[in-house]
């Protein structure tokens, strides 16, 4: 069984994000990266089918040179091979060229399962999972909470609006696209990680994918016009007071605005 | 020259970082204040074999050097736990060198497997209230009795020696003035801490309370030939496989504390207004963060070389001493003008800052104090008459 994990690397979560100098997107100078939580848990799920069993786990990301790191954390976590899309082109890319970019990869490695994130932190979309079921042509669910794989079939639990959830059956191969707290998420041993040294990962460009056109500003149908901090609004009022007497005072306000 | 990040040391930096990222400030404010060992964050670090890093691979280790435990132990003291979180490790890695280095098969054999995955804890017991740095007067002995020998004196600053099974004790084994040198006839042990015959002590101290410290009062204590690490006689040498590394590993732990306190300073002084602008703005502020920054830096490079140069061989104290002053002096300075950015909000303990600032106060008295790793530089790198 091959399982093909798609990572995106996104500012650490304590990270301070500042807008860059012309408002598309945050200056990534001097702040950490990490894995995107969601993916984590995608990386998790798969290291488990394959600590039951007979599974290779391969995972792919796009991004620039720091993206190295990300790869190396999944192959120190477990993951046997690592597919690294490192092509400056692919700057600026939109959910739709992502997504063929993946694709491409997926196309290449025919896997028995492909796991994602059901979002990223940063971009909080949640685009990219199903755009790929599209492009490869695998049945896919998203907001997946659990799973149970039997023959040829995952049976697999979607977290739902107002805490229903839904069960699916997903014939494989498939792709699932997985809700954060899935599972424990394991840490990389300091072992695992001298032997991510070992493992192969393999550097390729949109070209070598035949996807240039697809990628970079130049091929994305989404453009980023402007991203700034949301605007402090004036006026707040710092109630003073015992405790008594803020929440008198609280519930008057509330009163007066007609909110109950 | 080559200064470009070397992968391994990256990732071992960034996953230890994660894992130690798991022990947030209130954990490490809740050992400190109920003097906890702690063990959550110790038994997550032996699952993932981080005590082994310089054990070698024979032995159950994963066989890197003192850079890369110097790096593990920076990452770790840099997320919040400071001192605490380097010291409930390292003891594990620098204590152990004496033994990697001199010990017999049958004690690297019996002994690093367990170090390596953490269950076996051992103590450092090296420092005498009587003798101070003078390790040549140490009143401990062990004396010949048939085929053990048994030893009685005091030991002072053992590192967790509540939870050690095992102590490596120096004892004298042949009077001092029976020595061609005051080093000899010095022999190292790596003893049973066999409360039968060993009373420890905690000592009560100004921080790093996560971690304690003790006196052993040792009476009786028998310990065997195959217990001798090394030659009897020659302890003082097999210690400075422990010594150097340990002021290394220290220096690494110091810079470690005082990026986090001038992170959360930074962090803090771009946060908070006073007359409507960010306290940062102020170059009162801003110089003395830059400066500590600037100086963490020298420091980070000094550590760095001084690991790099024992791993390839280099048992010359000179890199080791110079690396110990300059980062426990950028360490406490760091964390005294993090304190000070705070204003008196430093002094609150829910700012966590003058947590840091007690554990950094430790690395200016250990392993050495600043004024004795000092006399080292001018002894041995400058070749001035001795003034002691």
């Amino acid at each position: 069984m091959k399982i093909l994990v798609c990572l995106k690397q996104v500012p650490h979560q304590d990270a301070r994000l500042d807008v860059n100098g012309d408002g598309t997107w945050i200056k990534e100078d001097g702040i950490k990266f990490e894995i995107n939580s969601y993916d984590t848990y995608a990386l998790e799920e798969a290291l488990r089918i394959k600590d039951a069993g007979e599974a290779e786990v391969v995972v792919a990301s796009i991004g620039p040179d720091r993206v190295t790191q990300a790869l190396r954390t999944a192959l120190g976590m477990g993951a046997d091979r690592a597919v690294h899309v490192n092509d400056a082109a692919c700057q600026g890319s939109d959910a739709l060229g992502i997504a063929k970019t993946l694709a491409a990869i997926a196309k290449e490695e025919s896997p028995d399962l492909i796991l994602m994130g059901l979002m990223s932190d940063d971009g909080n979309a949640s685009a990219v999972p199903p755009m790929v079921a599209e492009l490869v042509g695998m049945p896919s669910a998203t907001a997946v909470v659990a799973t149970e794989r039997s023959e040829g079939n995952i049976r697999v639990e979607r977290e739902l609006e107002g805490g229903a959830v839904e069960v699916v059956d997903v014939p494989t191969p498939c792709l699932l696209a997985v809700q954060s707290g899935l599972n424990q998420v394991r840490y990389a041993s300091l072992k695992g990680i001298m032997a991510a040294k070992k493992k192969p990962l393999d550097v390729k460009t949109a070209a070598d994918l035949g996807v240039a056109d697809a990628v970079g500003t130049a091929g994305a149908k989404v453009k980023i016009e402007k991203i700034y901090q949301p605007l402090r609004g004036e006026g707040a009022e710092i109630l003073s007071g015992s405790t008594d007497e803020i929440v008198s005072s609280l519930m008057n306000k509330i009163k007066e605005l007609g909110l109950l | 020259m080559d200064f470009s990040p070397d992968s391994e040391l990256e990732s071992i930096a960034t996953e230890a970082r994660q894992l130690a990222g798991q022990f947030d400030d209130q954990y490490w404010s809740e050992k400190d204040r109920a003097h906890e060992f702690p063990w959550e964050y110790y038994n997550a670090f032996a699952a993932g074999g981080w005590i082994g890093i310089i054990i070698p691979e024979k032995y159950g280790g994963v066989g890197l050097g003192t850079l890369h435990a110097g790096t593990l132990l920076n990452a770790v003291s840099s997320c919040g736990g400071a001192m605490s979180a380097a010291s409930a490790l390292h003891i594990s890695m620098f204590g152990m060198g004496p033994v990697i280095h001199h010990g017999s098969e049958r004690l690297k054999e019996q002994y690093l497997p367990p170090t390596a995955t953490g269950e076996l804890h051992v103590s450092f017991g090296v420092t005498e209230d009587d003798a101070g740095t003078d390790t040549s007067r140490i009143r401990t002995t062990a004396v010949r009795d048939g085929n053990r020998w048994i030893v009685n004196g005091k030991k002072i600053w053992n590192t967790k020696a509540q939870q050690a099974q095992k102590v490596l004790l120096l004892a004298r084994t042949t009077p001092r003035e029976e020595c061609a040198k005051p080093t000899d006839g010095l022999t190292l042990f790596l003893a049973d801490l066999d409360k039968r015959y060993v009373d420890i002590r905690e000592i009560p101290k100004l921080g790093r309370n996560a971690v304690n410290s003790n006196e052993l009062f040792i009476e009786g204590l028998p310990v065997t030939d195959d217990d001798v690490v090394g030659d009897v006689g020659r302890g003082f040498r097999c210690l400075i496989d422990g010594i150097n590394p340990e002021r290394i590993m220290v220096s690494a732990e110091a810079v470690g504390v005082g990026r986090r306190a001038i992170e959360v300073a930074v962090r803090y002084a771009r946060e908070r207004v006073v007359f409507n602008r960010p306290i940062g703005q102020n170059q009162a502020i801003a110089h003395p963060l830059a400066d500590s920054h600037t100086e963490l830096d020298a420091a980070d490079l000094l550590w760095k070389y001084a690991a790099w140069a024992y791993d390839n061989g280099d048992r010359h104290g000179g890199a080791a001493n110079a690396a110990k002053i300059r980062s426990a002096e950028a360490c406490f300075t760091a964390c005294d003008r993090a304190l000070q950015t705070f204003g008196g909000m430093g002094y609150a303990v829910e700012m966590q800052v003058e947590r840091y600032w007690r554990e950094a106060r430790l690395a200016r008295l250990a392993p050495i104090s600043q004024e004795m790793a000092t006399n080292y530089i001018a002894e041995h790198v400058l070749g001035l008459p001795r003034s002691y």
